[in-house]
């Protein structure tokens, strides 16, 4: 078994079981917890906490986004092009069907590639913000510059093997390795924000509207 | 990249002297049952979730009036305090406390806007009252403010008031009263009464006139309404904001014990926000009520429901122009900016509004306990809210109305500091220059 056998079949085994277990035990382990926390289950309001997730999930939809609307722009479009581009990109879908026979449908790959360069490009900005803006850097910690390597690595590999730059096979390892240990990552950093955006968005929504009366967005 | 002054020193024993009696061992342990014991989903998962992004800043208005002095953007001060303490595992020392309690009680008012301006909605004023509570574990609490929670344990009021003392300013008011309204009694202790009227302790303590002017109100409106005349009529709860939740919950309490055995409908509660907040949520969250066992609602909510009503007719308009200010507690914590504007609009001719307003209106900065630390820490708060004195001035009004004790004392602070030229009044003060005193009732 070679390096790219490795990394294409019990290393993506590993990946997507951590992924899927870790975000399994963290979302379960956190409403087990949440018990403890006497108000969180009995201010819970369906319809409040959907109402500020709605707020929060159309751009411009709170006060902050408009008010800092680069941020806005470059951050909706990361979050779009980091979850859209790997689940419909072309090359993804022919290697579910080679392993399990599954399908569906793609972008065009023009597309696809210019989203890895918008989800790169984002990657930029927020390293630049991190070190120029005082107030995001005196909060930047070292894990924060990795966190981003690990985000933006997937991406960056995947454009440069796509296009043939730079040695392909180790270049197309590497990337699958760096997309492993994003989604590794995931359930285990503060990328898990992912998953526990819907429930603390949710609860203070809740908190807000159902026992506040208030708007928080 | 801008350069921020450090934190001028400031005197107070209750952070300088305590922290010499403080010992590793019980500061880790302090902390520890706090993190692990006393929290629980909110706290890890605020922690883990937040990305350091640090668009929270400028929701607050210690950042916005210090020019983004980064130090005081909610992120820093959660940053400087409690990620420490998890860093480290509880691990540090006397001087971290002090700088910690520092920020927890006087930089921040807890009055939850960053919560609207994080994209995960993550309760930032909950992680600094986290901070706050460690830091009462570890008896390290500004002394003024400690001092009104040792007055709310003692006699169950804020301010030292004794029983003679208290039913001696509500005959005093009533005397008053009497010669301007017939049978303006405020009538103690009435079983049965539709309403139980609570205040502040700093009422009859400094401004017993309002309980005069809610007097009036009642008389004149017709209501049935009583006021207790012992423990249990001081709706106030510094306790809460100094993190000492066991007194908090006692305070509570007695406050709907009382109007239980009063057998009222509802508690009707004088213009406080940090009060309405300690009787409607964080009190009942602690002791785990969904909602209060008697219907509580604040004055704003009362005016609104005698001048809606009709019950209260409004003859004459208050002519100066005329601001407001949006107290957290109510508007953010309540929701009641509109009912606010309705009685506003209603009897002032020249209402000028605040830009921001409603749920983002700035805190006054005297809120969250902050004003309760005392004079040693005025500077910082008055400094610490520029912005407010911006946003009152571009009204161009003469008179601000601030339906909120610690909005009052604050704002008149910057008032005077910012040289604003404008009075600061509650809306009572507002509302009996404007009401019909029916031919009846008159003297």
């Amino acid at each position: 078994m070679d390096l790219y056998e490795i990394v294409r079949g019990p290393l993506a085994w590993a990946a997507l079981l951590l992924f899927v277990l870790g975000t399994a035990y963290r979302i379960v382990s956190m409403l087990i917890e949440a018990r403890r926390d006497k108000v969180v289950y009995p201010y819970l309001s369906l319809k409040y906490g959907l109402r500020s997730l709605m707020h929060w999930l159309i751009p411009f939809g709170s006060v902050n986004m408009r008010k800092r609307p680069v941020m806005t722009v470059v951050s909706f479009a990361f979050h779009i092009c980091l979850l859209v581009t790997p689940v419909f990109l072309l090359a993804h879908i022919i290697l579910w069907d080679e392993s399990w026979g599954l399908q569906w449908w793609s972008l065009p790959e023009a597309v696809t590639d210019v989203m890895s360069v918008l989800v790169v490009g984002a990657c930029a900005f927020f390293l630049i913000r991190r070190i120029v803006a005082p107030e995001v850097q005196n909060v930047t910690f070292l894990s924060d510059y990795v966190l981003l390597a690990v985000v933006v690595l997937p991406f960056l590999t995947g454009f440069l093997a796509y296009h043939q730059l730079g040695p392909y096979r180790p270049m197309l390892i590497l990337h699958i390795l760096a997309g492993e240990i994003m989604l590794v990552a995931i359930p285990f950093s503060r990328l898990s924000h992912m998953f526990f955006f819907f429930f603390t968005r949710a609860y203070m929504g809740s908190e807000f509207g159902k026992v506040r009366n208030a708007r928080d967005w | 990249m801008a350069t921020f002054p450090e934190r001028e020193p400031v005197e107070d024993i209750g952070l300088d002297e305590t922290i010499k009696k403080l010992t590793p061992e019980r500061i880790e342990k302090t902390i520890l049952k706090v993190l692990n014991e006393e929290s629980a989903a909110r706290l890890k998962v605020y922690v883990n979730t937040c990305v350091h992004c640090g668009l929270c800043s400028n929701a607050c208005h210690f950042y916005n009036s210090h020019d983004g002095d980064v130090k005081y953007a909610p992120v820093s001060k959660v940053k400087d305090t409690l990620w420490e303490m998890i860093r480290k595992k509880g691990r540090v020392d006397g001087e971290f406390i002090r700088k910690a309690s520092r920020i927890a009680f006087t930089e921040c008012n807890v009055c939850r806007r960053c919560s609207m301006y994080c994209p995960f909605g993550i309760d930032l004023a909950y992680l600094i009252l986290t901070v706050r509570r460690i830091c009462h574990l570890l008896g390290v609490v500004p002394q003024y403010l400690q001092d009104t929670v040792n007055s709310h344990a003692a006699t169950l009021n804020q301010m030292w008031v004794k029983p003679d003392e208290w039913i001696d300013t509500l005959q005093w008011q009533e005397e008053e009263q009497l010669d301007e309204v017939v049978g303006a009694r405020i009538p103690l202790d009435r079983e049965g009464a539709e309403i139980m009227y609570s205040v502040i302790g700093p009422e009859p303590k400094f401004l017993p006139q309002l309980i005069g002017h809610m007097d009036q109100i009642m008389t004149v409106a017709g209501m049935s309404w009583t006021v207790p005349s012992l423990d249990g009529w001081d709706n106030s709860n510094m306790a809460m904001y100094s993190g000492d939740f066991e007194i908090m919950a006692r305070v509570e309490r007695k406050h709907y014990d009382k109007a239980l055995e009063l057998k009222v409908k509802k508690i009707v509660m004088g213009e406080c926000g940090h009060a309405f907040r300690g009787a409607a949520y964080d009190g009942p969250k602690w002791l785990g009520w969904l909602r209060p066992p008697v219907p509580l609602i604040h004055a704003v909510e009362f005016y609104y429901d005698l001048i809606h009503s009709g019950r209260l007719k409004i003859v004459k308009k208050y002519e100066e122009p005329i601001t407001l200010q949006d107290p957290c507690n109510i508007v953010r914590g309540k929701g009641l900016g509109n009912k606010l504007r309705y009685i506003m609009n209603a009897t002032c001719s020249d209402f000028r509004d605040v830009e921001p307003r409603f749920e983002h209106n700035y805190c006054c900065c005297a809120g969250g306990g902050v004003i309760n630390c005392g004079p040693p820490w005025k500077t910082t708060r008055v400094n610490g809210n520029r912005v407010k004195a911006e946003q009152f001035r571009a009204t161009e009004a003469k008179v601000i109305v601030t339906p909120c004790h610690n909005c009052h004392s604050g704002i008149e602070d910057i008032v005077s500091n910012y040289k604003l030229d404008m009075h600061v009044k509650f809306f009572c003060e507002i509302l009996v220059e404007c009401i019909e005193i029916p031919e009846s009732l008159k003297v």
